[in-house]
């Protein structure tokens, strides 16, 4: 939900979210460690760069003499040609492990996305599944394989110079490395600090960013309020303490680095003064101190860049807390291993062993209570022969949708049976339903593509014969025939170059186009024109002949059409009957009709 | 480059920070050059034994000791070193909180500027607007500009300085050093600018794959039901991983180009340096340089090739940085209201007239048509129209988020254009039909336009919305946080909490814009039972599709196409034919009903 924005983010490494993330990759456990031996060899060939000028200094310019420079260019080329190769190498690499892990991830993610049940949805606000899809997973790759880079680099870098100093000269090694130990606990004191400041400023950051969704969100009620100065001071505060938390997160980096850099330079001074007697006393040669000098400069060069890995991996680990909670959600509903092997599942589904769909339906003690603990359906009883319609009236929250929902399996009953043909659909795998399922949203939803593809969305293999036919039924043909380019014209994102009634009836074909047994119908309570209404009306009327239908009913004419009327109040069947019975009962249902009744002819009076 | 001067505007008080933080990374990159200097000078003058060269390096090492006094004391140069260490620390550390203060004052400038801009947009503008992209503006390009500010521009400066000032300091220490030193410079830099004018293609690529994805994640999210309905999963999850790997191929082929240049530069910036030792070998050999030299130009070579090799990459943030601008100056450039001009504040008692407004969203599409009539203070009308008769139109214009084009209204006999918006506002309160509340607890969304409100208070304004008893029944009470967009209230409950923050104002002018709409028939009445029995009557205007909502305001004008086709009160309108009448009868006789039934039986 919205708020979990502000949500504060974990303090402590947790390990548990890296298992599981190691997990993850293993497919790509080999890019990794190739990866990471790339990166060594850059390390290490950065190290043998001093080496190059300590030769030059020690036997050309010392020695006074030019033998062996052939020799010596030709071998700098290839060392360098090699270290070029290195660098596409490991950036190839690192990429390709990144898009490799994103894409991984992602197709994890939204295979789990597919498989979760409605009740995961109406918990999740779609922006909040929308960011773990997209940034948090980007975040989360990019930092790993470009982690993995910048570790292995400084790692090798630094083991490599040190290799090096030990093998030129021991004693000047350890006078330069004493500054290590230091350099060791300024470290651990300031990465410590910096990871607290930056995540002080993550947190602020969720804020501005809450605050000008409320900003572009609530412009009319600030206006009419004349709340734009008092806003402004309280948004004012937050930038302020996003300017603070940042300024302060930005002075202890800042105080990091200088030490980092002192630091090196007692490094290169020891070196220096001990080093220096040494030429003079020519213990070692000219060449090697200047390789020293280089080396403690290349020693804590790469320090800074861990910190900043180590920071980034902090920061990373909120995002991949939030994309496992997806990942690893268990769904509440799903196929159990006999039913899949009998029957196959979403992904293969055993059409053949599928017994064929009458429709008769039959809700048995049925109970359903959300996961919070409130109760919508107690003991709830309905039997629906096959082809009748059946009208679900009553007020927002009586349990309508709720009955519909759990028809088409989007919940299970927490307790009691649905039998389909008399069969309990819980022992069918889901597709079972759906696939047998024609169904009408309240607000029509289409994809991208065109009209034809939107149509077809219903059934994949349907021809442009039984597209056509889909369409005539439900009286969309005609004005599809108008637009230029026909079936073939593209309806936009969600749908959003059609009008709203269009984009009902082209709802309604898809629905119908694999000709479903069982038909569920929640009608529009938008108000469409005139002319619209009336061929919307004529086609459910079409649309409904033949099936077992559920309809959510809204039209006193769909209501009156139906077969049975099912008047529903608070989760119980409080009047049944067909619209003549009803009436006359005088009871709920008539209230219900009568206000309706002055809501459409208030409508055809007011617009 | 106008986008850098508007970013200027942004850095009032700061400008002068921002050169100081230059200047301090001009500085540090100088004492940076120093370091090599001390290192080549130790080594050929005190280790070894070459000429000095150098006027004042002579008489400073006299100062210290002399030659042979350093020669024995090698430390002294070590604590030197350290010493322009700390001094180059110092320098970095303040070159970066300047900058950072730089930047982070400016990004708040922007930050609390759009805001604003934002909120003092006209309606109008709202209308329109699509709230993703607004907030991408206002949170990533504002970023991306921080960042420019805080390491980019301050790094370009410290490299052009560096650039010049590392060359100074070769050619006066070898002149045909120097040309080998810098001899693939230009090749380096002519490569990576045209490099990455033709890498942005694959960026491009690899952002428009993105994009795609994201439309199909956010379709298949907002169509679950459908998606489930149609059994479609494998589908979806085909047509996804399509979309996924498109992404994921384009995004590689621009990596694989990028790491294409950097192995490519890094290699000739390696042959640079090989040049570097090669030469300057050959050269020391044949006595023309010494050993130092050499030493210090291998240093320089480093200082210049890697902030080149960096600069294609800066150019093409710089051009990142450039669009942000862009994107936000459109913002800034739409006109905001002007809510405190320099009009009047006149005492509001609440006398409304309307003399032939006239009012058109579009031209020659009249919404509000020659529309006179007038409100006595104190006393209710009602309006009443089909929708689209222009209802919420009144409203709007009586509130000035839009203004009338033709005719008068006046308040109290002064013109309304001539007075202060905001005083408007503030005197005419307004119930919206859907009302939004903010992330904030119940007590702060009824004291919303007044903070300072005493609590007393805010239970009266409650109490009279009825909605007080729903307040206490919540486990928290007033201090119940409101989900975003107020989630957790049902839209009943939201209508009487935005009549509460409306009503505790005492506005002299009230204005409900089909609030009730979504509050059950009693508590409609109870709460004008209310509103009524309060002290100071306020004037009222009620817009509603209820008759008995309407039915006891002193006038009752029915709208349609911008017009006034009837106007009255109950009694007379009910005796005439028109719409009103039509509309009594729907809801209160039961004629049509009992033939409907009989129709139907």
């Amino acid at each position: 939900m919205p708020s979990e924005v502000v949500v504060l983010e974990n303090e402590k490494i947790d390990i548990t979210i890296w298992r599981n993330f190691l997990e993850l990759v293993k497919n790509h456990k080999r890019d990794f460690i190739l990866l990471a031996i790339i990166m060594v060899f850059v390390g290490a060939l950065d190290s043998v760069f001093p080496l190059f000028t300590k030769y030059a200094i020690d036997n050309f310019i010392v020695e006074k003499n030019l033998i062996g420079l052939n020799k010596f260019i030709k071998l700098f080329f290839i060392v360098i040609a090699f270290q070029g190769i290195n660098v596409y190498l490991f950036l190839a690499m690192g990429g390709k492990v990144e898009t490799n892990v994103s894409y991984d991830i992602r197709k994890k993610g939204f295979e789990k996305l597919q498989i979760l049940p409605l009740s995961y949805y109406d918990e999740k606000a779609v922006g909040w599944l929308m960011a773990r899809m997209t940034s948090d997973i980007n975040g989360i790759s990019e930092t790993l394989s470009w982690g993995i880079v910048d570790f292995a680099w400084g790692l090798a870098m630094m083991l490599a110079v040190v290799i090096a100093m030990f093998r030129l000269n021991a004693k000047l090694a350890l006078i330069a490395l004493t500054v290590v130990p230091p350099l060791a606990i300024a470290s651990a004191y300031f990465q410590n600090k910096i990871l607290k400041a930056q995540r002080e400023v993550r947190n602020v950051n969720s804020k501005i960013t809450a605050a000008y969704n409320e900003d572009i969100s609530g412009a009319m009620t600030t206006k009419t309020l004349v709340r734009e100065e008092i806003n402004l001071e309280e948004f004012k505060e937050i930038t302020e303490e996003m300017k603070q938390k940042s300024i302060r997160a930005t002075i202890v980096s800042s105080l990091y680095f200088p030490i980092i850099l002192v630091l090196g330079s007692i490094g290169t001074a020891l070196v220096l003064n001990s080093g220096g007697k040494d030429v003079i006393q020519g213990t070692i040669s000219y060449g090697t101190m200047a390789a020293f000098i280089a080396y403690t400069a290349q020693f804590f060069e790469p320090v800074r860049q861990l910190a900043v890995v180590f920071a980034e991996i902090q920061g990373a680990q909120a995002s991949a807390e939030r994309v496992f909670s997806l990942i690893n959600e268990v769904p509440d509903i799903i196929d159990s291993e006999d039913v899949v092997n009998e029957y196959g599942d979403f992904f293969t589904p055993k059409k053949e062993n599928w017994p064929e769909i009458k429709g008769e339906i039959e809700f048995r003690n049925v109970d359903f209570a959300y996961k919070n603990g409130e109760k919508v359906l107690e003991n709830f009883n309905l039997k629906v022969k096959p082809g009748e319609t059946i009208a679900l009236v009553g007020e927002t929250g009586s349990g309508k949708s709720t009955i519909v929902n759990l028809l088409c399996r989007f919940y299970e009953p927490t307790s009691g049976e649905i039998l389909i043909d008399g069969i309990d659909y819980k022992t069918m795998p889901q597709i079972w339903i759906h696939d047998n399922l024609g169904y009408v949203l309240q607000a029509p939803h289409l994809f991208s593509g065109t009209i034809k593809d939107n149509i077809k969305y219903g059934h994949l293999d349907a021809t442009d014969l039984e597209i056509i036919k889909a369409s005539k039924l439900v009286n969309s043909h005609n004005f599809i025939m108008k637009m230029e380019k026909g079936y073939d014209t593209n309806v936009g994102e969600g749908g959003n170059l059609l009008s709203t009634g269009q984009k009902q009836l082209i709802s309604f074909a898809r629905a119908i186009v694999k000709n479903p047994k069982i038909f569920v119908l929640d009608e529009a309570t938008s108000s469409i024109d005139t002319e619209t209404e009336m061929i919307i009306q004529k086609t459910i009327e079409n649309v409904l002949e033949g099936k077992t239908s559920f309809v959510i009913a809204h039209r006193l004419s769909t209501i009156k059409n139906a077969d049975r009327i099912l008047v529903i109040k608070d989760g119980k069947i409080i009047e049944e009957g067909n619209h003549r019975e009803l009436i006359k009962e005088k009871g709920y249902y008539y209230n219900l009709y009568t206000n309706q009744f002055i809501e459409e002819k208030n409508k055809e009076v007011l617009g | 480059m106008k986008e850098i001067k508007k970013l200027f505007k942004f850095m009032t008080g700061y400008k002068g920070i921002y050169v100081l933080a230059m200047i301090c990374i001009i500085l540090s990159q100088m004492v940076t050059i120093v370091s090599p200097l001390i290192i080549r000078t130790t080594i050929d003058s005190i280790i070894g034994s070459e000429p000095i060269g150098s006027n004042f390096l002579e008489r400073l090492i006299q100062y210290i000791g002399g030659r042979a006094y350093l020669r024995k004391n090698l430390w002294i140069i070590g604590v030197l070193l350290v010493f322009i260490a700390i001094l180059r620390g110092i320098l970095l550390y303040f070159r970066n909180t300047l900058a950072s203060k730089t930047a982070e004052n400016t990004a708040k400038n922007i930050r609390d500027s759009l805001y604003d801009q934002i909120q003092r947009l006209p309606y109008e503008y709202h209308v329109k607007a699509e709230t993703g992209d607004l907030i991408q503006r206002c949170t990533s390009d504002v970023n991306t500009i921080k960042r420019f500010l805080s390491i980019q521009l301050v790094e370009v400066a410290g490299s052009l300085f560096m650039l010049g000032f590392v060359s100074y300091t070769m050619f006066k220490l070898n002149v045909k050093m120097t040309l080998v030193s810098m001899a693939t410079m230009p090749i380096i830099f002519i490569f990576a600018f045209i490099f990455f004018s033709k890498v942005k293609k694959a960026f491009e690529a690899s952002d428009e794959a993105e994009a795609e994805l994201t439309t199909v994640l956010q379709e298949n999210l907002t169509g679950v039901r459908v998606v489930k309905a149609c059994a479609n999963q494998k589908y979806e999850i085909e047509k996804f991983d399509e979309k996924n790997k498109d992404y994921r191929d384009k995004t590689y082929k621009l990596i694989q180009d990028l790491a294409l240049y950097w192995g490519a530069s890094d290699f000739i910036c390696f042959i640079q340096i090989g040049l570097t030792i090669v030469f300057g070998s050959i050269w020391a050999v044949a006595g023309e340089i010494s050993l130092g030299t050499v030493m210090a130009f291998s240093t320089y070579v480093n200082m210049l090739l890697w902030p080149i090799r960096q600069m294609g990459r800066t150019l093409t943030d710089m051009g990142k940085a450039i669009v942000s601008i862009g994107r936000i100056d459109e913002i800034f450039n739409e006109n905001i209201e002007i809510l405190n001009g320099n009009n009047e504040k006149p005492e509001i008692k609440g006398n409304i007239e309307f003399e032939n407004v006239y009012f058109e969203y579009e031209k020659n599409t009249p919404v509000i048509d020659n529309i006179s009539f007038s409100v006595k203070a104190g006393s209710t009308v009602a309006i009443i129209g089909p929708t689209g008769s222009g209802k919420s139109s009144l409203v709007y214009l009586l509130a000035r988020l839009y203004d009338y084009n033709r005719g008068s209204i006046l308040i109290d006999g002064k013109e309304l254009k001539d007075i202060d918006k905001a005083w408007v506002r503030k005197n005419i309160g307004i119930v919206l039909q859907e009302p939004f509340l903010y992330a904030k607890t119940i007590r702060d969304n009824i004291k919303l336009a007044n903070p300072s409100i005493q609590d007393k208070k805010v239970y009266e304004s409650a109490k009279i919305a009825s909605i007080h008893q729903d307040i206490k029944s919540f486990d928290k009470g007033y201090d119940t946080y409101v989900g975003e967009r107020g989630v957790s209230l049902s839209g009943g409950q939201k209508q009487r909490v935005a009549i509460a923050r409306t009503i505790i104002n005492d506005c002299p002018i009230v204005v409900f814009d089909d609030s009730l709409s979504a509050v059950d028939t009693e508590t409609d009445i109870s709460i004008r039972k209310a509103l009524n029995n309060r002290k100071n009557k306020s004037t009222t205007i009620i817009i509603s599709h209820r008759i008995s909502t309407v039915s006891e305001a002193d006038e009752i004008i029915v709208l349609d196409n911008g017009r006034i086709i009837q106007r009255g009160n109950h009694e007379k309108l009910i005796n005439e034919k028109g719409l009103y009448q039509r509309l009594y009868e729907i809801q209160n006789s039961m004629k049509d009903l009992e033939e409907d039934i009989k129709l139907h039986a």
